[in-house]
């Protein structure tokens, strides 16, 4: 976790017209890390992992990918770097088998352009079977009769399935029960152990504590702490989730800068 | 069967299927309500025994053949209507379009002295229907407009077109021996044994070769007897209606034609990434848009197969009538194939639907149709069990999709 963090950024600013989502945002994820990131209601968690997929590019700030500066102004840019995000609605296709949504998009032809079904469902049982998702008991069942935790690792399965070095998974446990939360937090720390950088978005401190390496909190669109969970208790990062101090007044420093 | 409770079987652990596990997953699939075509067979079968009972003319070889032209021109329209119902939308000018068809070929070829030759002229009636689904398409798309909307004033425009084009002729002969040869001609019993032969061959070596690709990929097959029945069954019906068609005049050569375009549309939705794309932005449009489809593009795409379909429909409509007229279009062109693609299992909400459904659907539709004829009843009656057929299948599903849905299969 020493080594170059897999994505950085640094200053990040982003307004939709009044108001001011994120501003000059410091994050960085490293490979095999864990990194959560949490923060009220409306602190910016989703708008930052927007700017980070591309959906909506930032106005300022810089973004490093594997130390090379970086700029996302598309959802093709973000995958074509090995950025994938798991949304919290999954995007998946009810009438669609698991094969079918793994590979949705990006189908694998043969020669005559004809899809190559075989070769499909062969990577994508290989790929269940290194996540050790074992639960999905045929890949050619659509996914309108998965459960919510098998749903969500048929997600988690089709964004890392594409080589991808950096998943953003947006609170993946907010709908599931007990035992499927389970699963999807074992699922998120083999993630680590496979060597790809992870972000999870979470209200709950209780699975954070689980399975993150270190959390990062934004308050008001800004970054307000950063912590390592060996270090810290559930205590300090709810006092700085709703009483972090704002290092910088977006609005005093316009006025400032007028 | 909630999927939680199911025991956690690792993704890769039948290799083979008994014959057995077979049987038993077609029940379990059955009981939840994955009825597939089962109650549309048996829907027939009862159709064809109750119209036997009343006309001992309907089960002969001669209206079979009748059928088999009567069928074509709706399932064609149904066919191609299935790709809007996929996508969730739907296309209400497919009956006036395949009018416009069927009324250009006819005049491009009146013999007037300036006819244009049969190929071209059907090649013009294709693209006016390719262009007519783009427009509807780009519409929908680009602008926004409901395709509800978009195709009830095509439905509109489209039957003014067939009017002006019309015009005081009032009815227009087909004299072009092709075109009328589409719906009214016959193939030697010979060539239609020799192209069943093929085609249980082709679809043989089909299944065989994909059987062999993934055992040798190491994936769950069917069990070979189940692949065994599968080429049985259709060597067996397709021999029947051969055999059956041949006592009488012989396979139309329309047969052939919508036999060959299920064939092809059937391919393009499943082994095509169109037909994959078609089927997800049917079954989640802000998820397929997600997985980078071009939402926009698939759409335009179906509404230009719909209108083509229409108005290739439309010609052998025509042929099979001999002219075109004012109506042309009209009545039953303009329901029935929507009608037909619902009672074989297409859902409007998009997502779930096949051209084999389209097909067997315009089946059932036309066999009432004819039958009723038989027994001298007015239109009237025909419309209202019609009416009633579609309302039972629709039902039929509703119930069976509250069993999937228990199941946790919506």
């Amino acid at each position: 976790m020493t080594d170059t963090p897999v994505l950085e950024l640094q200053g990040v600013s982003k307004r939709f017209g009044a108001v001011q989502a994120l501003f000059e945002v410091d994050f960085h994820v490293s490979p095999g890390e864990v990194m959560s990131l949490v923060g009220d209601n409306g602190a910016g968690k989703s708008t930052l992992i927007k700017c980070i997929a591309g959906i909506h590019p930032a106005d300022s700030g810089e973004f490093r990918f594997e130390g090379q500066p970086v700029h996302i102004s598309g959802p093709k840019d973000a995958a074509d770097l090995g950025i994938e995000v798991v949304y919290q609605d999954l995007a998946l296709c009810d009438n669609l088998d698991v094969v079918e949504n793994m590979y949705l998009g990006r189908e694998l032809v043969d020669g005559a352009r004809r899809l190559d079904e075989t070769a499909m469902e062969a990577k994508a049982q290989e790929t269940l079977r290194s996540l050790s998702v074992t639960t999905v008991s045929s890949v050619r069942q659509t996914v309108a009769g998965l459960s919510g935790g098998q749903r969500q690792s048929v997600a988690v399965a089709k964004a890392v399935m594409w080589n991808s070095k950096l998943v953003i998974l947006d609170e993946p446990t907010a709908a599931l029960g007990v035992a499927q939360t389970r699963q999807v937090l074992e699922l998120v720390k083999r993630l680590g152990e496979q060597g790809l950088a992870v972000v999870l978005i979470s209200h709950n401190l209780h699975d954070i504590f689980e399975v993150a390496d270190s959390i990062t909190v934004l308050r008001l669109g800004q970054n307000v702490a950063e912590f390592k969970r060996t270090e810290t208790n559930p205590q300090q990062v709810v006092e700085a989730i709703t009483a972090g101090k704002l290092s910088k007044i977006p609005g005093q420093q316009q006025e400032a800068l007028a | 069967m909630s999927a939680v409770t199911e025991p956690p079987v690792a993704a890769d652990a039948p290799a083979r299927d008994t014959v057995g596990a077979y049987a038993r997953r077609w029940l379990t699939d059955v009981r939840s309500g994955d009825l597939g075509s089962l109650p549309i067979i048996v829907g027939l079968i009862v159709i064809a025994l109750i119209f036997q009972l009343q006309n001992d003319r309907f089960l002969t070889a001669s209206n079979f053949v009748n059928l088999i032209v009567q069928t074509a021109p709706y399932a064609v329209i149904a066919m191609g209507v299935t790709f809007a119902l996929l996508l969730g939308e739907i296309d209400l000018s497919i009956g006036f379009v395949s009018g416009v068809g069927g009324v250009l070929v006819a005049l491009l070829l009146m013999p007037d002295g300036n006819e244009l030759p049969t190929v071209v002229a059907i090649a013009l009636a294709l693209i006016a229907g390719l262009g007519i689904g783009v427009l509807h398409g780009l519409i929908i798309t680009k602008v926004g407009v409901p395709s509800f909307v978009v195709t009830l004033a095509g439905l509109l425009a489209w039957n003014g077109v067939v009017l002006l084009l019309i015009g005081s002729r009032g009815t227009v002969i087909l004299q072009n021996s092709f075109v009328i040869g589409v719906a009214n001609d016959f193939m030697a019993p010979g060539l239609a044994w020799i192209l069943w032969a093929a085609c249980v061959g082709l679809y043989a070596a089909v299944q065989l070769v994909r059987l062999r690709n993934r055992r040798k990929a190491g994936l769950a097959t069917d069990p070979i007897v189940i692949v065994g029945l599968r080429i049985g069954g259709l060597a067996l019906a397709l021999g029947i209606v051969v055999a059956v068609a041949n006592e009488d005049r012989g396979v139309p050569w329309v047969g052939i034609l919508v036999g060959a375009l299920l064939v092809f549309w059937t391919y393009v939705l499943n082994r095509t990434r169109f037909g994959r794309h078609v089927y997800a932005v049917g079954g989640n449009q802000e998820g397929a848009r997600r997985a980078g489809i071009d939402v926009d593009r698939v759409k335009i795409a179906c509404f230009a197969i719909v209108s083509v379909m229409a108005v290739l429909g439309g010609i052998i409509l025509a042929s099979r009538l001999r002219s075109v007229d004012t109506n042309t279009g009209g009545g039953q062109a303009l329901l029935y194939p929507i009608a037909a693609a619902v009672i074989g299992g297409t859902s409007l909400f998009g997502g779930r639907g096949t051209m084999k459904a389209a097909l067997l659907g315009a089946i059932v539709m036309i066999s009432i149709d004819n039958g009723l004829g038989l027994l001298g009843l007015s239109s009237g009656t025909k419309f209202v069990v019609t009416g009633g057929v579609l309302l039972l299948a629709v039902t039929v599903d509703s119930i069976s999709r509250r069993g999937r849905a228990q199941s946790g299969r919506a």
